[in-house]
């Protein structure tokens, strides 16, 4: 089936179908995907290669604690979220207490030794592949971009938003060019002189944003820019009054967040929003339970997205989101002389939301580092990928997004996803 | 017609951070060749620019009690945008600031390990201001147009950069590859020219590459300091073997050494990767973008040329900037404007254009975070995201409006400029700031509505009101525009 065809399919109202449980697989996801226009997609990057093995943690493993005596998190410490399919028993960092509860609401999907085969260990080139969903090729564009150049045109220029400052490689597209906007409050148009005049102004920047310029398309790309701006500028200034449910912590991450809240409660029409944390790039002093960076980073992560999801939960918009958290790569099974972790293979995907079913997907590895244990690489020192984050992608564009994951990932993933939706 | 079209302006633009109306006609008393000269040979001139900070013919700074460019960020933020609009050497700021990018270091990482005095004095010391090592600022624009091969070796042993790829953890029994990688990747061969087994041999190279406290108990007290230091007990001695040549006589093995000989290693091993082929080219690439043009590629034979003279003259970079300021490519007008301006030279050019009297380089410090651009915080060790990377809606709003600030700023002065002639009609006072400001031609409709703006909510008559009002909105319509992020 070509993706117009999926797509006029969806847009011509499968709502009319009552699925039965014996509807093939994309007529389910044809029915979920029917209500798309209000869902929302919240992706959080985890910039500089999470350390899977800190966040959720084989706490029966021997070898866990001979490889990382410095950095291990206590097995007592961890929160349990029981054993997965290879019988390996897990918790989370402890750090990680609303992420916890939302688990144990079965609402938290955790996809383990999430990756793809020869996953580079170059923070840049990882960080490409993930985005572009194409290793041998990471260069081209987003997989998010490519799905936003699926929407009928022209396309609103707030139907993403990046709340970073970059655009990042996933939200890439060719037809579409996504707003950065770190701070609402920032997104506005300043004038030397009184409202009156400074109306004027914008007037003219707005016409001189639109004029023709033959011949030269990187004048044309700035003014795209600019008229984007122009015409999203009284939108996001709506957002900047909104007064949220609950407190959030008071850095960036929380702050953007906040601001995606304040976004879908508005309704201001965006629907994939880009979030991201770093700091994740532990090569030393990474601590475990208690101190050191890595527990700081779990609790940024952890009470931001709490914080969010609660929001969100108290203004009923949890079901009409999907919370999809991804790094460009795990870490060495092994610490570093430094109390830290180098570049590694496999890492651990999230995803939360209303929808989500929640619970362990793929296995552990077993940390043994006999060179021929199939659930490690490279002598035993880093983890393989078990689940190709391609496949996790897939679920979320058919699933979610309701375009067919196969166009848009230019192969056919399916088969392998993980039923977290 | 815009004065940005001649060719002073257009090296002035690249090689420099454009040109106030006094320095333009300045190099416009000499030839072309002259000044080429004047700005490559640099070192001719007095580098007295820090001397001029404070006199009320310069933009201003903006102090919080002491004014600490050695100690406190902000303030080693403001010298340096004082640079870029003041210093007689452009071309060595211009530099400065392209090895920044290059060698892309975080003032938040160096400062999370010692703090932020020993931050900022690691990341933009001064040489001889206080006791110890300068900053990391102070060797970009010391080795500005220098050998690369002993900047390369320089930044190996950085403080600052020793810090941010985590050389202090690279010791001998837990080689750490931080460095080891990104010295192949981003700093010389680039991906693809260099396998695992180099980057793990990279990493032993650099074991005991370490930094120590010089003097002082206190890292909070400016007199406190660190250096580098080679901690030959942390070396890894045994043999390196790389699947690229070391030595000149073909060797891909650094041999087995004495820990106290043990430096070397890094010494070798940056040297071969400074006079490796691919990073002449590369390198080539880099400086193809940042001085010809963004919008096509190398010219093949532009990256041949240019490798060659840089691995003819020892990895030096002023003949090789001589040569690309002298080539036919850098002065084919259809390269004119055909590159992306980072924030800094927005900022910097803007300032110089619209003018300073009365405005501090402090105000452009947030717009600048803004813009995408924050000064000693590149994003990662890739640096930042050039080009078209440069353009959101936010950062391009965040353009607009430091046009706005700057304007407003300037009021009286623009108004006061204006000459008789320039206030008769719309069209006159647009020509007018199109000579002193220096956007790329505009088209028709574009230069229309600039013209029609001019005229919106009044009958023109010139008057002294309405050319002040005018006046500071026409330039920030100019300096916003996208005919103006180009250089």
């Amino acid at each position: 089936m070509s993706r117009t065809t999926r797509r006029d399919f969806i847009r011509d109202g499968v709502a009319a179908f009552t699925v039965s449980f014996a509807a093939p697989a994309f007529l389910c996801d044809a029915a979920l995907a029917q209500g798309a226009a209000s869902r929302n997609l919240v992706v959080i990057y985890l910039s500089g290669g999470n350390d899977a093995l800190s966040t959720v943690v084989p706490y029966t493993d021997p070898f866990y604690y001979s490889r990382r005596p410095a950095i291990g998190v206590p097995a007592g410490q961890v929160l349990q979220i029981g054993s997965d399919s290879a019988g390996r028993a897990l918790g989370l960092h402890p750090r990680l207490t609303g992420l916890h509860s939302i688990f144990n609401e079965g609402r938290l999907a955790v996809v383990q030794r999430a990756g793809y085969q020869n996953s580079s260990r170059s923070h840049f080139e990882g960080t490409d592949i993930w985005g572009s969903a194409n290793p041998s090729s990471p260069s081209s564009l987003g997989w998010l971009g490519r799905y936003l150049d699926t929407m009928p045109s022209p396309v609103d220029p707030l139907i993403a938003w990046n709340t970073t400052r970059e655009t990042p490689r996933a939200l890439v597209a060719s037809d579409v060019g996504v707003p950065a906007i770190p701070d609402a409050r920032t997104y506005s148009f300043s004038s030397p002189n009184s409202a009156a005049e400074a109306a004027r102004e914008r007037s003219a920047a707005t016409r001189m944003a639109s004029g023709q310029t033959p011949g030269r398309s990187h004048l044309s790309f700035v003014n795209g820019t600019a008229q984007a701006a122009f015409s999203t500028l009284d939108r996001v200034a709506s957002v900047v009054s909104y007064t949220s449910t609950v407190t959030y912590p008071t850095n960036g991450f929380a702050t953007a967040l906040r601001t995606v809240a304040g976004a879908m409660v508005r309704g201001i029409g965006t629907r994939v929003f880009w979030v991201s944390t770093g700091g994740f790039d532990t090569h030393s002093g990474q601590g475990n339970a208690g101190g050191g960076a890595y527990a700081n980073l779990m609790g940024t992560l952890g009470d931001g997205v709490n914080a969010f999801y609660t929001d969100l939960r108290n203004q009923g918009l949890l079901n009409n989101t999907l919370i999809l958290q991804f790094s460009e790569f795990g870490r060495r099974v092994a610490e570093n002389g430094s109390a830290g972790t180098d570049h590694g293979a496999g890492g651990v995907m999230m995803a939360l939301g209303g929808s989500v079913r929640g619970g362990l997907y793929g296995t552990a590895p077993d940390l043994n580092p006999d060179p021929s244990n199939p659930t490690l690489e490279g002598n035993g020192a880093d983890v393989r990928y078990e689940t190709d984050f391609r496949a996790v992608y897939a679920k979320v564009l058919d699933s979610w997004l309701g375009v067919d994951s196969r166009s848009i990932l230019g192969g056919d993933f399916r088969g392998q996803a993980p039923a977290i939706l | 017609m815009a004065r940005g079209d001649q060719s002073i302006d257009h090296l002035l633009r690249r090689a420099g951070f454009g040109a106030s109306t006094a320095e333009l006609a300045a190099y416009n008393g000499q030839s072309l060749s002259a000044a080429i000269e004047s700005l490559i040979e640099y070192e001719r001139l007095p580098d007295d620019v820090d001397s001029k900070i404070g006199q009320s013919a310069y933009v201003g700074i903006t102090t919080r009690g002491q004014f600490s460019p050695n100690t406190n960020i902000d303030d080693a933020r403001q010298r340096w945008l004082f640079r870029m609009v003041h210093s007689q050497r452009p071309l060595q700021e211009k530099m400065a600031i392209f090895w920044h990018n290059h060698f892309a270091t975080a003032y938040s990482k160096v400062a999370g390990a010692f703090g932020s005095v020993q931050g900022v004095r690691m990341m933009a010391a001064k040489s001889g201001e206080l006791p110890g090592p300068q900053g990391q600022l102070e060797l970009f624009r010391q080795f500005a147009l220098g050998k690369f091969r002993e900047l390369l070796v320089a930044v190996a042993r950085d403080p600052a950069m020793v810090i941010w790829l985590d050389g202090r953890t690279n010791t001998r029994t837990r080689p750490q590859e931080n460095f080891g990688r990104e010295i192949m990747e981003l700093f010389t061969l680039g991906i693809g020219n260099y396998t695992e087994q180099d980057v793990k041999a990279a990493a032993r190279a650099f074991t005991g590459y370490n930094v120590q406290r010089g003097a002082g108990t206190d890292n909070n007290d400016p007199n406190t300091y660190y250096q580098f230091v080679f901690n030959a007990n942390q070396h890894e001695t045994t043999a390196k073997e790389f699947t690229f040549p070391i030595y000149a006589n073909g060797s891909r093995t650094i041999p087995a050494r004495a820990a106290a000989e043990g430096l070397q290693d890094g010494v070798d091993l940056a040297n071969a990767l400074a006079l490796h082929p691919q990073t002449a080219r590369r390198l080539a690439g880099r400086l193809w973008s940042f001085f010809v043009s963004e919008l096509v590629a190398p010219d093949e034979a532009f990256l041949a040329e240019i490798a060659a003279v840089y691995l003819q003259n020892d990895t030096a970079l002023k003949p090789v900037m001589n040569h690309i300021l002298r080539s036919r490519w850098f002065w084919d007008s259809r390269y004119y404007y055909s590159r992306y301006s980072w924030p800094a030279e927005f900022v910097a050019r803007s300032i110089k254009e619209v003018g300073w009297s009365g405005f501090s380089v402090d105000t452009a410090r947030t717009p600048l975070v803004n813009m995408g651009q924050t000064l000693f915080e590149p994003p990662d060790v890739n640096g930042w995201e050039l080009g078209r990377g440069w353009f959101s809606t936010g950062t391009m709003l965040a353009r607009m409006n430091f046009a706005s600030t700057l304007s407003s700023n300037q009021r009286f002065n623009l108004a006061r400029d204006v000459t008789a002639t320039a206030k008769q009609t719309p069209d006159a006072i647009v020509q007018y700031f199109l000579g002193r400001c220096s956007p790329t031609q505009y088209d028709g409709e574009p230069y229309d509505a600039l013209v029609s703006y001019v005229g919106d909510g009044l009958t023109w008559t010139g008057s002294d009101t309405q050319v002040s009002t005018k006046a500071p909105s026409v330039v920030r319509l100019i300096v916003g525009s996208s005919e103006y992020q180009f250089v």
